[in-house]
């Protein structure tokens, strides 16, 4: 493509098929304790 | 849906259904103006008629053509097929825990939302038969979970570091028998550091958060002792200290920004010239009658700040002398799962904080909250009705999150700060919601510019 860029493909939906392990931290655990942001997390499934 | 802003120089477009993130020249930036929810076969006449005096036309019948393509492959106006998996996390085991070792601090920062330091519950250190309970509570709780993160908080954790370290002892002579892995992390603010605690820490925690708001004047303004003087000079060197042996597990000096320091973009440089790559400086979470306050006419001036740090980042990491600023973290490839990030911080269902007394809430953040209280480790009583309510709170369950294209970042914010200030944990916090947002823009800017 000449005029979009994409920074990253689509990958949620694939996600959520194989996601859900729960194997993660809880989201406000790692530094914050005051606010929530879960997309900065990393995924702990092996599987995926 | 999709979102798109400039930032930067950048037309950024975030397909928040999918995840995909892309960056567009000005004229298929143009024309999403003139599209609701698809990009249908044939374009509509309405924009190709006013864009034409822009752009010529095989400009605007070449973007029309990638436009479409996007959309063909899912990743522009994507459907939202989530939903269903909403109500998945009933039942689901407890896997997090907040220990508050100590409800007692020897600091009286004024910010403190633990009341500085004892929750309004009165100062008390946590007995390790209270804390070996609590272990054991997590362990019973948490089938089918390998992974089991524990929390030292407080309060200052290092007012009670014999327990800690009997609980760090406990854990671990049972965590292969009952085919579990702890990580432990630990909150402090630094004042109590040895050189015996800092071996002990850097050798069990997985994660560690050393609280330092930046600079000198800043810090010792509200990060006071109890006779009001700063303790900046005593902390710093240790928590140098303690990041220098700790080789490559990780820790954040982690700091709060209040209305008293809206530059704190450079209190971030000065926590980075002290040598903590990994930072972290959040807005204060308080009531907005109090004067440290962030209030509502006070965002356009934070968003502001964050744009400058945004652009600090960048400016750095093109010198090859990055660091790591915490809420501008994102993963948009390998990040958590849909799963994940549709059920939210997971407070009170699958973490949960217990105070001294072995007293269960459903976080750190709402200790000392007495009708919310979920149980005892002691005497083994836990409302299960409870969990579930908070089970259900999720970005579908909340109306201002549902239809926002942050959706899948912030994944519904803090219930905390929900509960607190909006009365409801279903609820979106406002203030937060908008700081979130704008930190999610800069983060994904500093993507596109750093992707160059």
């Amino acid at each position: 493509m000449k005029q979009i860029k994409t920074i990253n493909k689509a990958n949620l939906k694939e996600s959520a098929v194989k996601g859900g392990c729960g194997e993660c931290q809880a989201s406000c655990q790692s530094a914050c304790k005051t606010s929530c942001t879960v997309a900065n997390q990393k995924c702990e499934n092996a599987k995926r | 849906m999709i979102h798109k802003y400039t930032l930067n120089g950048y037309n950024i477009v975030i397909d928040t259904n999918s995840g995909a993130v892309h960056v567009f020249d000005d004229a298929p930036f143009d024309m999403l103006d003139y599209l609701e929810d698809s990009v249908p076969e044939i374009p509509p006449a309405k924009m190709l008629n006013t864009l034409s005096h822009k752009y010529d036309n095989e400009t605007l019948n070449e973007a029309y053509d990638e436009l479409r393509e996007l959309y063909k492959i899912g990743q522009l106006y994507s459907s939202d097929d989530y939903e269903k998996y909403a109500k998945m996390m009933k039942g689901a085991p407890i896997k997090s825990m907040c220990l508050n070792i100590a409800h007692d601090c020897n600091l009286r920062c004024e910010y403190c939302f633990a009341a500085k330091g004892d929750f309004g519950r009165g100062r008390m250190l946590m007995p390790f038969e209270v804390a070996k309970k609590a272990i054991d509570f997590l362990i019973e709780k948490s089938e089918g979970r390998h992974n089991l993160e524990v929390d030292f908080f407080g309060g200052e954790p290092l007012m009670n570091f014999e327990v800690v370290k009997q609980v760090v002892n406990y854990a671990r002579s049972i965590e292969k028998k009952h085919n579990k892995n702890f990580r432990f992390t630990i909150t402090t603010n630094g004042l109590l550091l040895t050189d015996d605690k800092i071996d002990f820490i850097n050798k069990e925690m997985s994660n560690c958060v050393l609280s330092l708001d930046g600079r000198k004047s800043v810090n010792d303004r509200l990060r006071v002792r109890v006779d009001g003087t700063g303790c900046y000079d005593q902390i710093v060197p240790k928590f140098q200290k303690l990041v220098s042996e700790r080789g490559d597990k990780d820790y954040y000096a982690r700091g709060t920004f209040t209305k008293y320091n809206l530059d704190f973009t450079n209190d971030v440089q000065h926590m980075v010239d002290l040598g903590f790559e990994q930072v972290s400086v959040e807005p204060v979470v308080s009531d907005i009658n109090l004067d440290y306050s962030i209030k509502e006419n006070d965002l356009p001036r934070v968003f502001e700040e964050y744009e400058r740090l945004a652009k600090t980042i960048i400016h750095r990491k093109k010198e090859g002398r990055e660091f790591n600023f915490f809420h501008f973290m994102l993963d948009l490839n390998q990040g958590p799962c849909a799963i994940k990030r549709l059920r939210g911080c997971s407070c009170g269902n699958e973490y949960i904080a217990v105070t001294p007394e072995g007293d269960i809430f459903p976080c750190h953040q709402f200790v000392g909250n007495d009708e919310l209280k979920m149980g005892n480790v002691i005497d083994g009583t836990f409302n299960v009705n409870l969990k579930n309510e908070f089970a259900l709170a999720n970005i579908y369950s909340k109306p201002e999150c549902k239809n926002c294209w942050a959706k899948f970042y912030c994944s519904g914010g803090c219930n905390a700060n929900n509960f607190q200030y909006e009365g409801n944990i279903h609820k979106a916090h406002k203030i937060s919601c908008e700081l979130e947002k704008k930190r999610l823009e800069c983060a994904i800017m500093i993507k596109a510019a750093t992707a160059d």
